[in-house]
């Protein structure tokens, strides 16, 4: 396959960014999207151009890490996959493909196609954990049974992986399918009640400190995250934070 | 053994060892652990779970990856479980057994003591998780549940669907990012680790490089634990993430902590082959599928020619037609044998020209009989006494998939073939390595105050890591064993003070790093750094990969020092040093993996046994099983840095005494 490549090009955070055009060739279907960058990469450094920077490291879908907008999409045009899922088989020859970085307030680019989600992290730091230190003498795993719908649902909602794919593609750039995702896991567990309150008042607050959008109920994010996280998760989310408001 | 290792096992039965040294070790007060630094390179499970575990004792704890954030270390991509001695199902699992069975499992060359402390925690580990409100599966009583992994006969592993690494991982990091909005942690994401500061004799900073602005930064501490992972990207083509590096230890390395066993590197059976010259990594399909899944090649050869040029499907032939090698082979163990074993047995059936892909490297993992034994059991709770044939495939489909959905989905996604209708192909994979920096009890180097956790280190497994064990090695060390045991070198250090950056050591190794990421990029050669990594990789996998030879590993030597000599000459490096730039990094990691490839070479050249994952073809039984020598090579290899050559490393021997299990030779049969 040979493909036309529309790629923003951003020196650092600080200078302005714009498409450059590139032409790529000898692409197999059976390749990965960033395999096929790969490709191109090899191709640039020849030809004495730097090649393009972009986040990627485990290349099967669990780290969250690789963060392409391709042709209007995050993660591209294929369903329940990251971009390094995405094969080349989705492509026809001759193609023109459009890849930019997430865009959102919240997360600035660094170079290229990378950009910068430590808002996520700073959101975990606010309350997206259970308080328990390190003890060799805590009670047996058995010693509270947890229903397995529950236990099932939170492991639903503990697969996201942070990707950040929710927050470009939702219009208000919100990051609500993340933080209701952990919300949600910790609140199915029994584990998670004591701090229930405070941890999703503390989460919410600092999603809105980041500069995260409202939420305004498009489901968009549903649809694009590879990982399938539902928004129900975000109807709980919202339960949870008037319980803990009106408890206050 | 030589006189510069000190193993420091303690005194007593293998039982009483870690609870007496446990007590025996000095304490350092609450007061001053608050003036003690520590250093933590690396965010998977043994790093994340040692920084958190110490900033909550009360240490300053700097934290370091080069990912974006520390929950994407490599450990989050761990599938199929994490073992512990909990014996749940009344199987008659025991502290013993798992350790027992990890001794055997890793060929006899690991060291009894650790073993033994890895199974004595492993069941905290799972009550810390669960504490940390970590998702396990569980039944419908809700209590956890428990698959089965290769080498062992009990059910001990707990699991989360196939993402159990991930959720484990989530788990510790959450617990690091607790202490990070607390400021117990200072956590410096995106940073790599370019060398070791070594001041008086002991490990006292790293220089390390901001991958964002390339500045390279001074950190000092009284401890620096390395936590960086494995080598397995050596080869290029390996189911680790692309960044995965050895640089971290391999600086470590070369400022005198030693080298153990660098050629014990597992190769996992269960991966999808590899499909073209472009590949950037391989993907691995559990060892959790070896529960249900039956791996067999077509009994016949001409079968097998049909299948590799399209004439004929695997789905075509009858169960008299088609070879169930592992069953047939090992009957009490089947298709859960070890990795090593379940490796080479794919190799040779591949090599005698029985394959099923195109390129004759892959063999199938058929889940069909698996589906309608358990489409069969839905039937009968739901008393369906004339189900069809069909609505029993359904049902069956639906519990497997209830199990390995996500990896299903993954193999589907990769492969474009529907592995519920037609067997998945899979063939072996470099995945683990089991060798790594040498430590003593206490997981500290042959550089005092530098201590070693995870895969990182080589202690537990010795020639062969078992399934679900990484993950149980990576928490134990840094939930249960570290916080202990870095008060051995640390309870003499509540008075020595913050650690100035400008000593003259700090001054050297940021000025030998700053040398060195100017020779790659005034290298102004013609050859981009991808295509060294690839050539390296094809020579350590065909020479220093599944089957080892003295001849083939003489030539390895002397192709890669003749590579390493091109590389510097010929390497081209666009972009500048103070800014974001992944081809100088990259750069970096591979002229450190060029150097470990001579010193694997070397060290499997110098075993002259088969054992583990370490196959060499001199010594092999007539059936082809390995040949242990174990009157000449009961020992551990730790080399030394010497002569700033990698092939001119010293050999020290840590001889292995076996006290609680009886050298035998290992048997699935």
């Amino acid at each position: 396959m040979n493909l036309t490549l529309k790629i923003w090009r951003q020196k650092n955070a600080k200078e302005s960014g714009s498409f450059a055009t590139y032409q790529v060739s000898d692409i197999s279907p059976d390749m990965s999207f960033l395999e096929m960058m790969d490709v191109l990469n090899e191709q640039l450094i020849a030809k004495g151009v730097e090649p393009v920077v972009f986040d990627h490291d485990c290349r099967e879908g669990i780290c969250g890490m690789c963060s392409m907008f391709i042709n209007g999409e995050a993660h591209g045009p294929d369903r329940g996959v990251t971009t390094c899922q995405l094969h080349m088989r989705k492509f026809k020859d001759g193609d023109t493909i459009t890849i930019e970085p997430w865009r959102a307030q919240a997360f600035p680019v660094v170079r290229d196609l990378m950009v910068d989600r430590s808002a996520f992290d700073r959101i975990i730091q606010a309350g997206g954990y259970i308080s328990v230190n390190t003890m060799g003498n805590l009670p047996d795993a058995n010693a509270t049974p947890i229903e397995k719908h529950d236990a099932d649902a939170a492991f639903d909602a503990a697969t996201c992986i942070g990707c950040g794919a929710c927050v470009a593609t939702c219009k208000n750039a919100s990051a609500m399918l993340f933080v209701s995702a952990k919300v949600s896991q910790l609140a199915l567990l029994p584990q998670g009640q004591v701090e229930a309150a405070d941890r999703v008042r503390n989460m919410v607050h600092q999603m809105d400190l980041e500069g995260f959008g409202n939420c305004t109920n498009t489901g968009a994010c549903e649809v694009e995250c590879p990982k399938g996280i539902s928004i129900e998760n975000i109807a709980r989310m919202n339960r949870e934070f008037l319980k803990a408001s009106i408890t206050a | 053994m030589s006189s510069k290792l000190n193993s420091r096992i303690p005194e007593g039965t293998i039982s009483e060892k870690w609870t007496k040294h446990k007590g025996s070790i000095p304490l350092v007060s609450p007061a001053n652990k608050r003036r003690i630094d520590v250093i933590v390179v690396g965010t998977g499970l043994a790093g994340s779970s040692a920084a958190a575990s110490l900033a909550e004792l009360g240490y300053n704890v700097k934290a370091f990856c080069f990912q974006d954030s520390p929950r994407r270390a490599h450990s989050i991509a761990a599938q199929g479980g994490i073992n512990a001695a909990k014996n749940y199902q009344n199987d008659g699992d025991s502290v013993f057994r798992l350790f027992y069975d990890t001794v055997k499992g890793g060929d006899y060359r690991s060291r009894e003591a650790n073993v033994h402390r890895l199974a004595e925690v492993s069941a905290s580990i799972i009550d810390q998780c669960v504490a940390q409100g970590v998702p396990f599966a569980r039944d419908y009583g809700g209590l956890l549940d428990n698959r089965s992994f290769g080498g062992v006969q009990v059910s001990r592993t707990f699991y989360a669907k196939g993402q159990t690494g991930q959720q484990l991982l989530l788990g510790a990091y959450s617990a690091l990012e607790r202490q990070v909005a607390k400021g117990r942690v200072k956590m410096y994401a995106r940073h790599e680790m370019v060398d070791l500061v070594v001041v008086d004799g002991k490990a006292r900073g790293i220089i390390a490089r901001n991958l964002v602005t390339g500045e390279l930064e001074r950190h000092s501490a009284h401890a620096v634990i390395i936590a960086s992972g494995g080598y397995g990207n050596v080869f290029y083509l390996s189911t680790n993430a692309m960044g995965s590096n050895v640089t971290a230890a391999w600086k470590a390395h070369k400022k005198g902590a030693f080298f153990a066993n660098p050629c014990f590197t597992q190769i996992h059976p269960t991966c999808i082959p590899v499909s073209g010259e472009s590949q950037s990594k391989l993907t691995l399909m559990s060892e959790s599928l070896r529960n249900d899944g039956r791996i067999w090649v077509p009994a016949e050869l001409e079968d097998a020619k049909a299948i590799r040029e399209g004439r004929l499907k695997p789905t075509d032939l009858s169960e008299e037609k088609r070879d169930y090698y592992l069953e047939r082979r090992y009957p009490a163990f089947g298709n859960l044998v070890p990795r090593d074993v379940a490796s080479r047995a794919a190799k040779e059936r591949c090599d005698a020209g029985y394959g099923v892909n195109k390129t004759g490297e892959a063999v199938y993992l058929d889940f069909s009989a698996a589906i309608v034994r358990y489409g069969q059991e839905q039937a009968n709770l739901k008393n369906m006494t004339n189900a069809s044939e069909v609505e029993i495939r359904e049902m069956g489909t639906k519990v497997v998939e209830s199990k390995y959905g996500n990896l299903f989905q993954m193999y589907e996604k990769i492969t474009d073939e529907n592995p519920y209708v037609t067997p998945m192909k899979i063939y072996p994979a470099v995945h683990y390595t089991m060798g790594g920096l040498w430590v003593d009890y206490n997981l500290m180097s042959t550089v005092p105050g530098l201590f070693v956790a995870g895969e990182a280190n080589f202690s537990d497994h010795g020639a062969n890591r078992l399934g679900a064990s990484a993950l149980m090695q990576g928490l134990a060390d840094g939930y249960f064993v570290l916080p202990y045991t870095v008060g051995t070198f640390l309870a003499d250090d509540i008075r020595t003070g913050t650690i100035s950056t400008d000593l003259p050591e700090f001054d050297e190794a940021e000025k030998a790093a700053r040398a060195r990421f100017e020779g790659f990029l005034n290298a102004n050669g013609s050859t981009p750094v991808e295509v060294f990594h690839r050539r390296l990789g094809k020579i350590v996998w065909d020479k220093i990969g599944m089957a080892r030879s003295e001849a083939g590993l003489k030539t390895a030597i002397a192709e890669i020092r003749a590579l390493r000599e091109e590389f510097y000459r010929d390497v081209k490096v666009l972009g500048g040093m103070f800014e974001m730039n992944p081809e100088l990094d990259k750069a970096n990691r591979v002229a450190d993996f060029m150097e470990l490839a001579e010193l694997m070479a070397l060290d499997a050249l110098t075993r002259e046994e088969s054992c583990g994952g370490h196959f060499r073809e001199e010594y092999q039984s007539e059936e082809g099983e390995a040949l242990r020598q174990d009157d000449k090579f009961a020992f551990v290899s730790a080399w030394e840095f010497t002569d700033n050559d990698p092939g001119k490393a010293t050999l020290h021997k840590e001889d292995l005494v076996f006290e609680n299990v009886k050298l035998v030779t290992r048997s699935y049969k």
